[in-house]
């Protein structure tokens, strides 16, 4: 958020709606309406005496009415803007036309009750809705007595119980009457998967996942004593890595997970908070349990305010309220030049949305790539002085930050202590040393009195070292050259009553401060050129996706395919599972990467040698022509996966056993055994989510449902059975599971312990197992089983090796933060989508192509590479070339010479943590910027100024 | 005997990315706590080697944190 809202072509709008959309793509004219805020964004500086003044309590819609905000608010601490604003509706002010405290107390003036409501209209080519969701409201239902008994709060709420920062700081308590629970139920598919009028008959998707970890983290706060049961139906940990933390839960962190259906809630007696829940369980038996806190998991829905919207923007939606997309566009909404990310296009977890954000991203970035950079700003400063031969003389700058710093800390005396320390030539206080008159008169102190460092004793460096390293920049030093100590957030703030205290504190760090800042260097900047051409590897539907993106965005791409044709898995599937036709969509996709001139495919081609580095790397590849070097600046890894060939179920050895790839075969061929079977089954999880792969396929339960219905277009008297574990279909899947049933699709859970068993009976196969309603073993004949196959990865540790990327343990590429950094990898410049990630349908495979296209695309479109500043750097002098510093490094950015003999920072890739610095036994790295002499300084400065 | 209290002088070493972060935003949301640590911002906790932490227990420094 921090870096949006500081971005130079980012302009946040806030409290701003969308009124109207005229134009069409690549020309649109939006009329914005900006609701007043009745603050100065200008003038503001977020130091909270107005919040503090305000006499007005009201609910704070953050914390869901656990706690109070008063009527001029930040949202929450970490907002961006940081920026106050006036509620109306609760202003005391707007109500009765007096009190005005804000006003009053403002050190900065930046009140005004005036603002006024404004309607303006913006040029865009083009428009991202990422407007989210809304809480289902589980207060329409009597049955989960929600608002009106206190022992019940939804998800939300409790995730502000949980939250460190919320109304109880983490401490687990029940919000009524603040007692700790001993037994928390979470009650899954509220409002989900439930066809009643005022719910929604899809898949939430992410709440499994999350009550999981409420639980988890519950038991962690409360500690392990906390009974914390989750009433579920079907447990939907489908995502990268979830089973395996569903497993840890139940059978590490005690989680109870009870498959149930739950009957009703009520008091556990007449003036109890407690709850009584009944329940049926598995075996059909109705069971009740006492529990001090239930928790409604509540699911994800679209607003009306959203449906509202996409009516003003002439947007279609689908049938529950949310954007309709195709699943081969699957960002992209009704209206062209419009695009769409995140839970507006259906319910979906962060990471599927930061992915589906990016590649909202490269859709617009394609459309719009003509016009790439004709807005852009940048900025030019004045050559920099030449400071190395000069003594240190530093000025220091000390800020009152209004009566934020000043209200605690005694400034005057830290500056007259600032004029006593070495080297320090020039002293200053400042009203708001952060002000645009305060930099434009630092600039002019700096040229004046010669200072060649910069100190500012004010705020935070994380906020605002980037105004004044721009200010050093405008007086012609390097920016380098400027150090701050930090007495407001880490001061004046945290020990407001102890005004004497905080001075000596506020000294101290201004001390440090100097002492850093004497030795300060100047640090280079480099911008290395690199080649602005992308190489993608693996030319199945991710990897052609991705290329083609990345083509339209205006970059030569080469597309690496080890086989003689493209398409991957995406060749042998029949529709996806909105019915659209994959094999028309491979053809015109195939048609147009050969159309694209940008792109070079190299069929039957495979990588045998990766040299270089983010934005010059040099990959050979084999072809039957022989060898050749690619230049590239970018590496998208498209490798897919495969399906498992089982050894289960007589698989391979009965011609009536086949795979669910093997089966939308028969049905494109219309194999007429389809048209003569009468019974079939499917068994699901073959092969997964077993000890060796523990893992959920994804795709496989959507695939089974759709092939079930396939089934009974062509035979609607067909037998279908479909044995699972649990029903995996998140989303509107959800929508083809609940038609398969109903069309008459026998669905029967078995268990990981209770598998079924399959024998032959010549032609046909007999299927075993238990029904769980029944209680007893049943068997059916059938005429053709269709094994759900798990999807295995390629295992390709020599690709993974040649790029320096890590594979996890199932052998999938492992990202560089699974939720934030869903395509990147740590190795700048390498990026990854598709299955190669984790097993996934077909229009999540290709949100991802194009989210790393976008990623690939940030580094390309910029031209040249950052080299130099806070980095790591090398005396060879010092080295012993033992390698330490190789080995730890976390970003592979120490090569090992081996005729010198010593070790090498490459300062493009190196982010300057100074790993190798602390680990090396010669002390031969230094950190630009943090080295041992400067951190020796502080430490000694500050402990003997004590 | 003079009755002084003993008051530790406690030297940390926060990380920029998430431990400096996390001391701005106590500050944001106007927690307090006692006056006795000085923070040394470095650009990664794995920067901080024995060295640092043995020079400040040599300069007097009573307790030192590393966080990040």
């Amino acid at each position: 958020m921090v870096e949006c809202g500081r971005h130079l072509n980012i302009k946040l709008l806030t409290l701003t709606e969308v009124a109207e959309l005229t134009g069409r793509a690549g020309d649109f004219t939006v009329t914005l309406t900006k609701k007043p805020r009745y603050v100065d964004m200008d003038k503001c500086i977020g130091c909270g005496v107005c919040a503090e003044k305000c006499p007005r309590k009201v609910d704070d819609e953050y914390n869901l009415g656990l706690a109070k905000r008063k009527a001029i608010y930040l949202k929450y601490s970490q907002t961006v803007p940081l920026k106050y604003a006036i509620d109306p509706v609760t202003c005391i002010y707007f109500k009765k036309g007096t009190c005005k405290a804000c006003e009053k107390f403002c050190p900065s003036g930046a009140i005004n009750l005036e603002d006024q409501e404004e309607r303006f209209a913006i040029q865009v080519g083009a428009v991202v809705l990422a407007t989210g969701f809304a809480p289902f409201n589980p207060g329409v239902f009597d049955t989960y007595g929600y608002g009106r008994y206190p022992g019940v709060v939804t998800s939300l709420e409790f995730e502000r119980i949980l939250s460190a920062s919320g109304p109880f700081e983490g401490h687990v308590v029940r919000p009524k009457d603040k007692k700790e629970p001993e037994k928390i139920a979470w009650l899954q598919c509220v409002g989900s998967r439930d066809l009643k009028p005022g719910a929604h008959s899809y898949c939430s998707g992410v709440c499994c996942m999350y009550a999981i970890k409420q639980a988890v983290i519950a038991k962690e706060h409360a500690g392990a004593d906390l009974d914390a049961a989750i009433f579920f139906m079907d447990m939907r940990t489908y995502g990268k890595d979830f089973d395996r933390y569903y497993q840890k839960a139940e059978h590490e962190a005690g989680v109870r997970f009870v498959r149930s259906r739950v009957h009703s809630l009520s008091p556990a007696s007449p003036d109890s908070l407690d709850i009584r829940l009944e329940y049926v369980d598995d075996q059909g038996k109705l069971q009740e349990e006492i529990f001090d806190l239930v928790v409604l998991s509540i699911g994800l829905e679209a607003s009306e305010q959203f449906r509202n919207l996409c009516q003003r923007l002439d947007v279609k939606l689908d049938g529950h309220g949310f954007t309709s997309t195709s699943s081969f566009a699957p960002v992209t909404a009704s209206r062209p030049g419009v695009y769409v990310c995140g839970a507006a296009a259906g319910p979906k977890d962060i990471p599927y949305s930061v992915m589906e954000a990016s590649a909202a991203a490269a859709a617009a970035a394609g459309e719009l790539s003509p016009a790439r950079f004709s807005l852009v700003s940048t900025k030019t400063y004045p050559p920099e002085r030449d400071v190395s031969r000069e003594e240190p003389r530093i000025g220091v700058f000390v800020c009152n930050c209004g009566i934020n710093i000043s209200g605690v800390v005694n400034v005057s005396e830290v500056a007259a202590h600032a004029r006593s320390l070495p080297h320090v030539v020039y002293v200053e206080e400042n009203l708001y040393t952060c002000s645009q008159d305060t930099q434009d008169k630092l600039t002019e102190v700096i040229r004046e009195h010669g200072l060649n460092r910069v100190v500012v004793a004010a705020c935070s460096p994380r906020t605002h070292e980037p105004l004044f390293q721009e200010t050093m920049n405008n007086a012609g030093l390097n920016k380098y050259l400027f150090e701050m100590a930090n007495i407001r957030n880490q001061d004046s703030w945290v020990h407001a009553q102890e005004p004497e205290i905080a001075t000596r504190k506020a000294k101290d760090l201004v001390t440090m401060a100097v002492a850093k800042s004497a030795l300060l260097n100047p640090l280079q900047e480099a911008d290395l050129p690199i080649t602005q051409t992308a190489l993608v590897v693996g030319g199945g539907l991710a990897g052609m996706a991705a290329a083609l993106n990345l083509a339209q965005q205006g970059y030569p791409v080469h597309l690496v395919e080890k086989t003689g044709v493209l398409g991957g898995n995406a060749r042998q599937l029949l529709t996806t599972y909105r019915g659209e036709d994959v094999g028309a969509f491979l053809e015109r996709l195939e048609a147009r990467i050969f159309q694209e001139p940008r792109i070079t495919v190299h069929r039957q081609a495979s990588i045998t040698g990766v040299d270089g580095f983010v934005g010059n790397f040099k990959t050979t590849i084999a072809t039957g022509n022989g060898a050749a070097v690619i230049d590239h600046g970018v590496a998208v890894l498209a490798t897919g996966a495969k399906e498992y060939k089982p050894t289960e179920y007589l698989y391979g050895q009965h011609p009536g056993v086949i795979t669910q790839l093997e089966f939308d075969e028969m049905l494109r061929r219309r194999d007429p055994r389809l048209a003569q079977a009468q019974t079939m089954a499917f068994i699901q999880c073959v092969g997964s989510r077993e000890d060796h792969r523990p893992y959920c396929s994804k795709v496989c339960c959507t695939h089974s449902v759709k092939g079930a219905l396939e089934l009974l277009e062509v035979d609607p008297g067909a037998d279908i059975y479909v044995l699972y574990r649990d029903m995996r279909t998140y989303g509107d899947r959800e929508d083809l599971y609940h038609q398969a049933r109903n069309r008459g699709v026998i669905f029967n859970r078995y268990s990981r312990d209770k598998k079924p068993v399959v024998t032959a009976q010549g032609e046909k196969l007999r299927v075993e197992f238990r029904d769980h309603i029944l209680a007893r073993p049943l068997a059916v004949e059938v005429d053709l089983l269709i094994l759900a196959a798990a999807i295995e990865s390629h295992q390709d540790q020599s690709l993974a090796q040649m790029y320096r990327v890590p594979l996890d343990a199932d052998g999938w590429f492992l990202e560089a933060h699974q939720k934030l950094r869903p395509v990147d990898f740590a190795n700048d410049g390498v990026f990854l989508c598709g299955m190669a990630h984790y097993p996934k349908p077909l229009e999540e495979s290709i949100a991802q192509a194009q989210a790393a296209a976008a990623r690939a695309a940030t580094v390309l479109s910029k031209g040249t590479v950052k080299a130099g500043g806070l980095v790591s750097r090398i005396t060879p002098d010092f080295c012993c070339g033992c390698q330490i510093c190789v080995n730890v490094c976390p970003y592979q950015a120490i090569a090992f010479h081996d005729s010198l003999g010593v070790a090498q920072v490459n300062e493009v890739l190196c982010k300057g943590c100074g790993a190798c610095a602390a680990a090396c036994p010669c002390e031969a790295p230094v950190l630009l910027g943090f080295n041992n002499r400067q951190l020796y300084a502080q430490i000694r400065s500050v402990l003997r100024s004590a | 005997m003079e009755n002084i209290r003993f008051e530790p002088q406690i030297l940390a070493f926060v990380c920029n990315w998430c431990a400096y972060g996390a001391a701005d935003l106590a500050g944001v949301s106007r927690l307090q706590y006692p006056a006795n640590v000085r923070l040394l911002r470095v650009m990664c906790s794995a920067t901080v080697s024995p060295h640092h932490i043995l020079r400040a227990l040599q300069s007097g420094a009573d307790g030192i944190l590393v966080a990040g």
